[in-house]
């Protein structure tokens, strides 16, 4: 379960100006200023939930991320990721949660998939039997048997999606944090891809979070939508509770946030 | 002429831009040369004697290739040209109504000035102070200092005259980082810039003057000294006019054949 | 130890892919055999020219240079991944390694390991071995092991500086190029024995970096200068210097999860 309580956050950010003199003057004097990217940030997420994270950019969703995976510290307030506080007990932590981040590699770009997957086994110290297990199971489920011969570069988008999907779940991680999976695919892959989340948390009951601008993959899987903009939480609910009759869900998301004004 | 002009002056003010690495450049900088001079100074103990020319001279050499180090070192070439031609995207470049000879000339030359600019005079002011002889020296002359600044601009023009050699060559060559690897490696030591070309043997020292990397910072930074005599000032000015013609011209028509092929083939 | 195993993992993964690239690997190696046969050749002209320096003779220098040449090779064969840390900074991958349940020395240190780097070191062996021959040391077993301590003292030390500069990155991505002083510097002027430089450099050497503990004191022994049995042993007290670039680095990891990237 994944509890935060009013937590905030704010950046120091050093100005840069235009032009000549301006580029002299910045020779001698620096001015920077505060953003807050998190504000009173409150929500909880039950066991199983598939959750979709939505704002427009620079609204706080990677801040959020960074601190529920453990990667940054937020300036007050609380979080509880099953127990632990993410930040503090960062190996314990990080061995239950896969991170999926959609414009970044983490498999080795000139070796064969399998080998990266060998690698991720020893990281996160996976025993043989579950190795193999987690494998067949992904294996199957997302196609790979071609792909896991040949090198990360030559594969393409699609298939490059499902083997990074592939890699974040070899350790079994209860709770999965997802950003941007599905950009750049083409169609067939972006169903295989929400096929496939959708599966995992039906038998497994892995907490899935997702955070994306494509409106699709919200439809697709998430069953409660949760706002953000500005740094603040603008509303936690359904799809349906934003839904209003049989408009396009990019309207409505665009309406959405003319609404509050973000 | 125009256009170069605004290239140059696009490229100068974002060389200013980085003044915290401009700091930490100016820093590394005195380091080295601190500890060039202490070298030096230990030989000199040793055999004084065997000093081609006044150890005050040497030390002035040494700080001046400190303080205009942007304007000389061949290996500060840039690498998002090499990138360009590496990748292919030189053929866009190539096809365009300017002379990319030209267009990256005028960049190299403002890129290394900006940064020379931000470098070299807290370098000369500090070194000039330094207590002698280990610090930098006057001129040896009201003469030779004129001279050293004309031979110094045609060093700074002999530099990314050599560059731009680099660049077309690269173009043509299957391998531009092995090119350029051997060309940093020779041009350091036949430039002066390993050990100042007075203290080779003097057999080398003759022929190695002929080459064009004498033509860069090693006359100059000689001439500042006093250390040559005013044939060898002549012939040095003479051979860094001939060599930076030379080179340029080779450079141009190589361009101009690359340019062809190009748009010929399509890139 | 688990870790040492998971370490070699890192290096086989790292050779595997940098062999895809055979030709990209032999100009790199070949680049750096060439940087510092430049560097040799200007020893051997100075040499040329002078006799002695300080005292010590050609073939000394040679000693002195190649033993340090190794141990700044080998640093940065396995340290490499911090020397080019700016780069994970930059792109965000580190924030990878904090979402991995090991420690992030350890990842850092498995994401690169530079082969290439032994182009720098078969140079460096050769000098070695033109040196030990053109000079005319009474060889011992404790002369050997002193190289030996050389080389795992000087490892330490490099390394030590290269996780200095990678802490550096997590505060500022700009004006770290001082720190080439201390590491290309280092290897640039570690030619010549540290006491070439005066008194004050020395002192420097001995107590804040202690680069004249891992070249020039057991040097002096080798060469058979100084006799007493410490000299021997301080490339190995050198390694204390890795205590405070850790807890330097731990200041960096806090201040980067703290202020985000």
């Amino acid at each position: 379960m994944i509890t935060m309580e009013h937590v905030c956050k704010s950046y120091k950010i050093a100005k840069r100006n235009a032009g000549f003199g301006e580029a002299l003057k910045a020779l001698f004097h620096r001015e920077y200023e505060v953003i807050r990217a998190l504000d009173n940030v409150t929500f909880t997420i039950g066991d199983g939930e598939m959750v979709g994270y939505i704002g427009p950019n620079g609204a706080g969703k990677s801040s959020t991320i960074k601190i529920l995976s453990g990667i940054l510290t937020p300036d007050h307030g609380t979080v509880l990721v099953d127990g632990r506080v993410p930040y503090k007990d960062r190996i314990r932590h990080v061995q239950e949660i896969g991170v999926v981040f959609g414009q970044r590699s983490q498999l080795w770009w000139d070796v064969p998939v399998i080998d990266s997957f060998e690698l991720l086994k020893d990281i996160y110290s996976i025993t043989e039997p579950l190795y193999r297990q987690s494998l067949e199971e992904l294996t199957e489920l997302l196609n790979l048997t071609e792909l896991l011969r040949s090198p990360a570069r030559q594969l393409s988008l699609g298939q490059r999606m499902r083997c990074e999907i592939a890699a974040s779940l070899l350790h079994r991680p209860r709770i999965l944090f997802l950003d941007e999976p599905t950009i750049g695919l083409d169609a067939v892959s972006k169903l295989a891809v929400r096929d496939f989340i959708l599966k995992q948390n039906q038998t497994h009951g892995t907490t899935v979070i997702l955070t994306t601008h494509d409106m699709q993959d919200i439809e697709a899987l998430a069953s409660r939508i949760i706002l953000i903009g500005k740094g603040r939480i603008l509303m936690d609910g359904t799809l349906n509770d934003i839904k209003r009759g049989g408009e396009n869900i990019d309207e409505t998301v665009a309406e959405l946030y003319r609404t509050y004004d973000i | 002429m125009k256009k170069y002009l605004s290239f140059f002056r696009l490229r100068f003010t974002m060389g200013l831009q980085y003044r915290a690495a401009a700091l930490g450049g100016i820093t590394t900088q005195f380091a080295w040369g601190f500890m060039e001079i202490m070298i030096f100074a230990a030989f000199h103990r040793a055999d004084a004697s065997a000093f081609p020319m006044s150890f005050s001279a040497t030390a002035s050499y040494l700080w001046l290739q400190q303080a205009f180090l942007a304007l000389f070192a061949v290996w500060m070439m840039e690498n998002e040209i090499f990138d360009t031609i590496i990748n292919g995207d030189i053929a866009y470049e190539m096809c365009r109504p300017v002379s990319v000879y030209r267009m990256w000339f005028a960049r190299s030359i403002a890129t290394r000035l900006s940064r020379a600019v931000l470098r070299s005079f807290p370098i000369l002011i500090v070194a000039a102070f330094l207590p002698h002889p280990y610090g930098l020296a006057a001129p040896a002359s009201l003469k030779h200092f004129i001279l050293f600044l004309i031979t110094l601009v045609l060093g700074l023009l002999m530099t990314v005259s050599l560059c731009m050699l680099v660049y077309i060559l690269a173009f043509f060559t299957i391998s531009p980082a092995g090119l350029r690897l051997i060309f940093d490696s020779a041009s350091d030591f036949f430039a002066g810039a390993l050990i100042p070309l007075p203290f080779f043997p003097e057999k080398m020292q003759r022929i190695m003057e002929l080459l064009p990397f004498a033509s860069m910072q090693n006359v100059p930074l000689r001439i500042y000294g006093g250390s040559m005599s005013s044939y060898e000032m002549k012939r040095a000015v003479f051979l860094q006019v001939f060599w930076l013609a030379a080179i340029t011209f080779a450079g141009n028509a190589l361009c101009r054949l690359a340019q062809k092929r190009v748009t010929v083939q399509g890139g | 130890m688990r870790s040492i195993r998971l370490y070699l993992h890192y290096v086989s993964i790292n050779i595997r892919c940098v062999m895809q690239y055979k030709t990209s690997f032999f100009l790199t190696a070949a680049g750096q055999f060439l940087v510092s046969f430049t560097a040799f050749l200007g020893v051997f002209f100075m040499f040329q020219r002078f006799s002695k320096v300080e005292g010590f003779t050609y073939s000394e220098v040679l000693l002195c240079f190649s033993v340090m040449l190794m141990e700044f090779s080998l640093a940065e064969m396995f340290a490499r991944g911090f020397d080019q840390f700016s780069g994970m900074v930059r792109s965000g991958e580190f924030d990878r390694v904090l979402v991995r349940p090991q420690n992030e020395i350890i990842q850092v240190l498995g994401s690169k390991f530079e082969l290439t780097r032994f182009g720098r070191m078969l140079q460096a062996v050769v000098m070695f071995i033109y040196g030990i021959i053109q000079s005319d040391i009474a060889w011992s077993f404790s002369k050997a092991l002193t190289v030996i301590f050389m080389l795992i003292g000087g490892t330490a030390v490099f390394t030590a500086l290269f996780l200095i500069y990678a802490a550096f990155c997590f505060f500022t991505l700009e004006s770290l190029e001082f720190m080439n002083i201390f590491t290309d510097g280092a290897r640039e002027f570690g030619k010549y024995p540290v006491g070439v430089y005066g008194e004050k450099m020395l002192l420097f050497a001995t107590f804040i970096v202690p680069y004249a503990l891992i070249q020039y004191y057991p040097l002096l022994y080798i060469l058979g200068r100084r006799k007493e049995l410490i000299f021997m042993f301080l490339p190995l007290l050198a390694c204390w210097f890795l205590i405070p670039a850790l807890m330097f680095w731990k200041c960096g990891v806090r201040h980067y999860k703290s202020s985000g990237s």
